[in-house]
Parts: C-alpha cells; structure tokens; sequence
C-alpha cells in the first residue's frame, strides 16, 4: 500500500516519502532500518542496469495441496509481482561481476520452498559456470510451513551447493537483513565466507517468541539482534544500509583470483 | 495398526458391488439382501481396527514407552563404545555418539537421547540437541571419513533447542555445517527416523544416502502443534494439522522422500521393543551393504542428484 507520509515502525515519528528513499528507507530520528523490498534493495547495491534476472526455476508449487497456500501463494505474486520470495540473476558492483540473489520478505515471510531453494542453486550453478562470485542478501521467516518436508529438505540442497561453489574456490559473501532466521539461517546464510548483517536485524535460529515460551521467561535485551551475534562471533560485521556497497564492492576486489589459486595442493587427498 | 486397512478397503469395494446390485431387477436383488443379511451377522462378532490417523501416528512416534536410541543402539549394535565431548564447549547427552559393529561392519553411530523419566529428560533435554551436539557428531562424522566407516544416524528429536545459550553458541550455523559436511562426505550415511523427526534438529543430522522410517515415526517441518498454532491459532488443531503436513512415514516414502518403512509391531514399537530392534537391524544390515557396493564417486554423485531434485519439476 502506498503511503505519502509513511511512519517509522520503531519511533512512530513521520516521514515524507521522497526524503525517506533518499536516505535508503532509514529513519533519520532513530536510525531503524525499514524491511525494503528486493527490487528495492537491488537498485541499492547494484551498477544502474546491470541486473539480469536469471530464468524461473520451475518447481512443483502446492507439493502437499496444503489447505488456501494455493490462493496465498497467488495473492503474493499479485501483490509483489514476484515469482516468490526471490530474485536472482547476475548484475555489476562497480564494474565486477558477480551473481546475485535477493530474499523478499513481503513475499510470505521470504519461506523457503522448493522455489527459493531451486533459485538459490541455480544461481550457484551459474556462479561456478562463469566464476562469478555470489552475494546473497538474505531474509526470511525461515523454511515454508505449507511445503512441509519438501520445504526441509531445500535446507539440505542448498548447503549442499555452497560446498560445491566452494570446491570452486569461488567467494560467497551474505548480507543478513531483518529478519533472518530458521531453516535459512541453519543453511545457506550461515555458510557465507564473509557474513555481513545489516544494522539492528533480528538473526537467529529459534524465533524468539518459541525461546521465550520454552524457557518461560523474558528474553534479555538486544537478544538476537544483528551486534548481539558480532559479540558472540557469529558474523564478521555489523554495517548500516548505506555502507553495504562499498563493503560488497571492497570485498569484491579483495577476491580477485590469482593464478596461484590453481594449483593443487600436496596435501590435497586424492580419492 | 495397519491389519485393519485391507479389510475395510475390501468392505468399501463390496458394499459399491452390492448396491449396483440392488439397483438391477431380481434374482440378483434377491441375493444381494441375502449377503447384506449375512454380512450383518458376520459383523456383529467382529472389531475392525479403526483406520489409524496421522495424529495418532505422531502420538505414538512421542509414546513415553518407545525404544530410546540407547536401547535401540545396544540390541542393534555389538561393542558399542561410547565417544564424547564437541572438543569445544561440552557433551551434549542429546545426541549420542560412538563407534560399534553392526554385523561384522565397523560402523559409526549418532543417536538421539529421549529420557525415560524427568531426571533423565533433564539430564538429555528431552532429546533436544544443543550446538554441542551436532558439533559432536560433525566430530564423530570426519572420523568415520577418515576411518572409512558408513554413518548411521538414529533420529528422534522434538527438534533443535530453542533457547539462549543454544543461539548464543550457533545452532543455526552448528546445522548449516552438518548439512555441509554431509552433503560431501565420503562414505556411506543412513539415517532413520525411529520416533520423532522435528524439522532443522532431525535434519541436522539427518542428510543421507537413504532415509529409513519407522512404520509409525513422523518427519516434518513443523510440530502439528505448532503449525496449527500459527496457522489457526490453536494449537488444539494439531490433528488437522497432522493431516494437512503429510508427515508420515506412508507420506514420506510417497513423496521420494523417505527409501524405506520399518515395519512394527501391531501396538506400535514400545509393545515389542525386540522386534522392532531386529527389524531395525536387518533393514540397516541390508542398506549399509548395498551402499558399501556403491563405488564413492557414484555415491556421492547420487547423494547430490538425489537432494537436488526434491521440488524441482
């Protein structure tokens, strides 16, 4: 829905919707940063016209005909006009190549089903077939319920395909956004070579809601939010929404390959 | 359980017979009220066993009295010995781990922990792995690499611990590296879920080369409890929700995704925990052979299609 006068979900106070996409939908009263969508955020990071979205992945999308996901799931590509809660495809940040995904949480919770997970393996292949590297931005509300065990198992596939990219010796470099957490942060987010996590997100595994009633107490401040998991080592750091680019584009150019790179080692084992 | 499925499906098929029967002009009329009067007195000696429901099955996959994975391990296994510790922060008495002989393989197994009382559920958290545990069996797992022994992993959790310690010290990223590392690892895995396989916790040590199931074990993203919760905010709909999930081990093998059903006995697996346990074992034998058959490179390539496929077209 579109709002002239938008408010900041954290302080309330009112912004002007013009000044608000100038500063990168961040509130200029208390610094929280807004949940932006993909097309969005991919305007942000990326060379002006440089994306090139990469094919649907064609899925089977109501595997359990679990009970109005069918008409969910039409109502959330009406809404977003997205196939579902990705985009991918290979684009420039400052000239360099890479292949990119972006997860969008106003598509059902940014869950992952067989299609988030069948993109994000696509878009690997890819990587390793052009030796690009690959930056994910990642949120989500975790694996999606109404996909069932067929959801579960995307965890296992997409790990699966970060050890290959990293067979490749090919970078992989997420950015965590609010809210990462379940089944995608036990996969493929948490297997990054280099972790970013933007300012303020929520980044777990359990919800915290889950964690408060199992323990059946308040949880402590700050719990799970994205400083809280750069004290405990989890993340390598903790960035706000206009600093991500040149983060992406410094550890870019720090990755350049060198031709020392393909050699094999001594003590490689063959087998 | 399963006994009184035929029986019923052949009294569906007869009862569709006899009314096209009845519809049709004598003398077939006239015999068809002859063997609804026969049948009627053959029922009243007769109890049918009520078609089991998913709920009922997740009921039973959580049964109080159903074989932990220490008992099931010491009637599988021959010198089960015991390994411990992540080498990092703990022992997890959740997930247990060692080395033992199936047969006369030498084999790696990993093992959740349920308790049978409340001091030993403490003592295990209710098969609630920590970070600890899945580092331990990512331990145990390089060693049985190293050491050329297949994996077997005996699956029964509630799911991974939701607490604060357990994020503070990487769940999330103690799971991403299982899958990891056994999505490549270089000898054969075959996990079986034996009661209950709650969602990243299960999976966590669950990718492999086969998925065995107990006949009346469950698999599934989400508890039926909590899916209802979420979806019509009432947990007490957890037996729609069991429906709806497609959870069990009949479900499981529908899908591709489970390989194979271990049969139990009629009451469910805490009524002849011996039973089941040989069940186990024969079916574990049988697998871990057929998979030591498998040259590596083939079974690897086959691990990686056969995960890479799920939900594709």
């Amino acid at each position: 829905m579109f709002k002239l006068f938008p408010s900041c979900p954290a302080c309330h106070s009112t912004h002007f919707i013009a000044f608000l996409k100038k500063d990168l939908y961040r509130c200029n009263r208390c610094g929280h940063l807004m949940r932006i969508s993909a097309r969005r955020r991919l305007g942000m990071l990326l060379d002006k016209g440089s994306f090139k979205p990469m094919a649907e992945p064609l899925v089977t999308t109501d595997p359990l005909v679990f009970p109005d996901y069918h008409d969910k799931l039409l109502e959330a590509r009406k809404r977003t006009g997205l196939g579902d809660a990705i985009i991918a495809g290979t684009g420039r940040i400052a000239g360099m190549d890479l292949a990119l995904a972006i997860l969008d949480s106003h598509f059902i919770m940014a869950s992952m089903g067989a299609y988030v997970g069948e993109a994000i393996c696509q878009l690997i292949d890819l990587a390793i077939e052009r030796r690009y590297p690959v930056v994910i931005t990642i949120c989500s509300g975790g694996a999606r319920m109404q996909e069932g065990i067929i959801s579960l198992m995307q965890m296992a596939k997409t790990a699966a395909s970060i050890a290959q990219l990293q067979d490749h010796r090919l970078p992989y470099f997420a950015v965590l956004t609010d809210p990462t957490t379940g089944g995608v942060t036990a996969s493929f987010a948490m297997l990054a070579d280099v972790i970013i996590a933007e300012k303020g997100s929520l980044i777990g595994f359990a919800g915290p809601r889950v964690i408060a009633q199992t323990i059946g107490q308040d949880l402590p401040q700050g719990f799970q939010k994205a400083e809280f998991l750069l004290e405990h080592g989890m993340v390598d750091m903790v960035l706000d929404r206009h600093e991500i680019r040149a983060a992406l584009e410094n550890l870019l150019m720090l990755h350049k390959t060198r031709p020392y790179f393909h050699q094999r080692s001594p003590y490689e084992r063959r087998s | 359980m399963n006994e009184g499925r035929e029986p019923i499906e052949q009294l569906g098929h007869l009862t569709h017979l006899l009314k096209g029967m009845l519809e049709s002009e004598s003398p077939e009329k006239k015999q068809a009220q002859q063997i609804i009067h026969s049948l009627n007195e053959e029922l009243k000696g007769l109890t049918i066993h009520k078609r089991i429901q998913p709920y009922d099955q997740v009921k039973l996959s959580r049964h109080p009295k159903r074989p932990t994975g220490f008992e099931l391990i010491s009637s599988v296994f021959d010198h089960f010995t015991e390994l411990h510790g992540d080498r990092c922060y703990s022992d997890d008495a959740a997930i247990v781990t060692g080395i033992a002989r199936l047969g006369d393989i030498p084999v790696t197994v990993i093992a959740h922990q349920k308790g049978r009382n409340l001091e030993e559920n403490l003592k295990c958290n209710f098969g609630m792995a920590n970070p600890e545990g899945y580092r331990k069996a990512k331990r145990v797992m390089k060693q049985a690499e190293r050491f050329g022994r297949p994996v077997i992993s005996l699956i029964d959790t509630p799911g991974a611990y939701p607490g604060i310690g357990a994020e503070e010290r990487g769940q999330a990223l103690a799971i991403a590296e299982n899958l990891y590392l056994m999505s490549r690892l270089q000898v054969p895995i075959i996990a079986v879920i034996t009661g209950e396989g709650g969602s990243g916790g299960a999976l966590g040590v669950g990718l492999a080369d086969r998925l065995l199931m107990f006949e009346n074990a469950i698999y599934s993203v989400i508890s039926p409890e909590g899916c209802a919760a979420i979806l019509w905010k009432d947990a007490k709909k957890a037996d729609e929700a069991a429906v709806a999930l497609k959870l069990t081990a009949t479900d499981l093998l529908g899908m591709g995704i489970a390989d194979q059903m271990i049969k139990e006995p009629t009451e469910g697996a805490h009524a002849d925990p011996h039973q089941a346990a040989r069940a186990l074992q024969d079916a574990l034998i049988e697998t871990t052979l057929e998979l030591l058959a498998i040259p590596l490179h083939r079974l690897l390539a086959e691990r990686t299609t056969k995960y890479r496929k799920i939900g594709v077209m």
